[in-house]
């Protein structure tokens, strides 16, 4: 094979890993709006939250130290050496679950009945809300997360691709990271756990009535509320998937929060309410960034990844505005 | 019993449709509009100008811009940074194309240029509605910044890829550039706010208007009783893109001077213009201006306070802000969807049957 087509192949895979990061942040949007209507602009910033959370605990960083430094006048910063990488995710975990609870009572609760745009306005609050709490909470520096993940380019795939190439040609194979075929594992691994617990456990299957029809599954008996704070708890577990993912790929920061933007464009092609309209959706933007950018960038001055998802979402919606899998759009008067 | 809308006759068709039909509401708008000629350029300085009078001026045209499209037609928009950057951008080149060009119509042209951008980027929500256009509009702030960072043209191929203000006067006196007096910069602002504020009232009452809020409240049914989805989607996005345009124009030219299109448009401003609108009103011309005001104030007041009176550090005060801003969004759209306008106008119904409760 020819160096350009090895490229192009390299570009492609490289998009996947890609695409399946966006698909992990467009999965928690896609849960909590399937059981809620709810478009929950705030799902960026919860990845954001847990990652400074989770990196929080490890390295036991007390939390409002900033703020009760400068209130107190004392010097904290540590409680101590902090704690091993399982247990800190497990207390993130709770910490997430907390938060949906009160996210439930303080604002949802509240909103029943609103409309649509009204809650998803709401949300951006929330996402507001969550980021300064986040900054004031943790600190506004960089952070580096390391939960154990291999990270770094592989060599035996180099070694292998090197192979491919035609005789005489100076290829010197692709370049994968680890990491990102790690988080292609786990997504994997997270998409059949979440199918499988709503498909065959008992709260799953509640979440799915809710999803079905609100009314009816209030007639049946299930507790819309409680409904609520486990949808928002599992989306805030996603959160913390996503946030360890992008976190330890690029460390934690604020720009994490914006990879919410660039979620939206995947749901628009795959649809709000499918979880493998998410993940296909996904796959779809980010080759399709990647490939972009390397055929075509170069000749209008790069960067093209800023704005390609929206204007290939906006292309698209021209001609199937439900998305990929979305339920066909009725309107009545 | 105060604002009173009966006994008020008029004898004449002109008299009943003028802009403020009440004379309460009359007196207080002159009332308001000679302080602000007659009184704050005398007493203007730097730190009022810059930190609060000049802000709070861009931000409200360009609320009014987005309360217009979103308040009054229902199309959700988080393009408004993008579309100042285009007014910006914009009054830049036609400065330096045509140094002889009145400062005011170069203003107006921004506008204008906006308005047909705005126009390419409407055309989608014929098709896509709610949250999909809402998205579909940050294709145009992601792609116009973007846009504006890549292509050497629109900022004259100068090396650092910044934009500057030339000095340009009106009547001999400088109201752009590092010589304009703030007395100037302010007043040329308000004149295009006051001017912009009572055709968008005007608009929003007319035929035009009732075709946009028709659509909002319900696009199919709209249709079938006859208004164009076609013109009134449309000439929403020109109308308020024209706004906006403006702002951005004022917000270079006037108020910055040097803009930068990653930081100074980016999707923040989309965010900020949106928040105002909401805890403003969505859908009163009123509402633009009190949210303006407050999301302008908001973060003045905090820092003042927590920075000057307690000494804490400013980037600890910058979350605040981002907490308390968050915190009031929310706050706002479960006690008062409406917003502050709402207010006014419960205010306004006391007023009315005062001293009596019914």
């Amino acid at each position: 094979m020819s160096p350009l087509v090895l490229n192009t192949i390299e570009v492609m895979l490289n998009g996947l890993m890609t695409g399946i990061m966006y698909s992990l942040v467009a999965l928690g949007f896609v849960l909590i709006f399937k059981a809620s209507g709810i478009f929950n602009y705030a799902q960026g910033v919860m990845a954001l939250f847990a990652a400074l959370t989770l990196v929080g605990f490890q390295s036991g960083q007390i939390p409002f130290s900033h703020l009760i430094n400068v209130i107190f006048g004392t010097n904290l910063h540590n409680w101590g050496p902090g704690m091993n990488a399982f247990l800190a995710i497990l207390l993130t975990i709770a910490v997430m679950i907390l938060l949906a609870w009160l996210v439930e009572k303080f604002v949802l609760r509240h909103l029943v009945n609103q409309e649509p745009i009204i809650l998803f306005m709401a949300t951006i609050g929330l996402a507001f809300f969550m980021e300064g709490l986040g900054d004031l909470m943790w600190g506004a520096n960089i952070k580096v997360l390391d939960v154990g993940i291999p990270s770094g380019g592989s060599f035996w795939w180099e070694d292998v691709t090197r192979t491919w190439a035609s005789e005489g040609s100076d290829y010197f194979g692709m370049y994968i990271d680890v990491l990102d075929v790690w988080a292609a594992g786990i997504a994997i691994v997270l998409v059949v756990v979440l199918t499988l617990f709503s498909q065959y456990t008992k709260t799953g299957r509640a979440l799915r009535a809710v999803a079905d029809d609100h009314q009816a599954a209030l007639t049946v008996g299930i507790s819309l509320r409680t409904i609520w704070v486990v949808v928002w708890s599992i989306a805030g577990f996603v959160a913390l998937v996503a946030g360890i993912m992008w976190g330890s790929k690029s460390g934690i920061q604020f720009s994490l929060s914006l990879i919410a933007l660039k979620a939206l464009p995947v749901l628009i092609l795959g649809g709000f309410t499918s979880i493998p309209g998410a993940i296909i959706g996904g796959l779809i933007i980010g080759v399709g960034e990647k490939l972009f950018e390397f055929a075509i960038g170069p000749m209008i001055g790069g960067a093209t990844e800023n704005w390609f998802a929206y204007v290939l979402a906006l292309v698209f919606l021209m001609f199937r505005p439900q998305g990929l899998y979305g339920e066909k759009i009725i309107e009545r008067v | 019993m105060f604002y009173r809308e009966s006994g008020d006759f008029k004898t004449s068709y002109a008299a009943d449709q003028q802009t403020f039909p009440i004379r309460f509401d009359r007196v207080v708008v002159t009332l308001v509009l000679i302080f602000a000629f007659a009184v704050v350029p005398f007493v203007i300085n730097d730190y009022w100008e810059k930190s609060i009078l000049l802000p709070f001026l861009v931000w409200s045209l360009a609320a009014l811009g987005l309360n217009i499209l979103t308040g009054y037609c229902g199309q959700v928009s988080l393009g408004t940074g993008g579309f100042m950057a285009v007014g910006a951008y914009a009054c830049y080149k036609l400065t330096t194309g045509f140094p002889d060009l009145n400062i005011i119509f170069v203003v107006l042209l921004s506008g204008g240029i906006t308005a047909m951008v705005g126009i390419i980027f409407g055309l989608p929500s014929l098709r896509i509605k709610g949250f999909y256009l809402a998205v579909a509009t940050l294709a145009s702030q992601f792609f116009l910044v973007w846009l504006f960072n890549k292509v050497p043209w629109f900022y004259n191929y100068s090396a650092s890829g910044q934009i500057t203000m030339p000095e340009r006067t009106v009547f001999g006196i400088a109201v752009t550039g590092s010589e304009a007096t703030p007395w100037a910069t302010y007043l040329f602002g308000l004149i295009f706010v006051v001017a912009f504020a009572f055709i968008a009232r005007n608009l929003t009452r007319g035929r035009l208007g009732r075709s946009w809020m028709a659509i909002r409240d319900m696009d199919i049914a709209a249709e079938i009783i006859g208004v164009p989805p076609l013109q009134a989607k449309l000439s929403a996005f020109a109308v308020s893109s024209f706004y906006i345009g403006l702002s951005g124009a004022l917000f270079f030219g006037v108020y910055l001077g040097a803009a930068e299109p990653t930081e100074a448009f980016g999707i923040d401003k989309s965010f900020l213009v949106l928040f105002m609108i909401i805890i403003g009103g969505l859908g009163s011309i009123f509402g633009s201006f009190v949210g303006a005001a407050f999301m302008v104030l908001l973060p003045v007041l905090f820092k003042n306070i927590m920075v000057g009176g307690f000494g804490w550090p400013t980037d600890m005060v910058q979350h605040f802000i981002f907490m308390l801003v968050g915190g009031l969004i929310m706050f706002f759209l479960i006690v008062e969807p409406h917003g502050l306008a709402q207010l006014w106008r419960v205010a306004k119904e006391k007023l009315r049957l005062w001293p009596f409760p019914h």
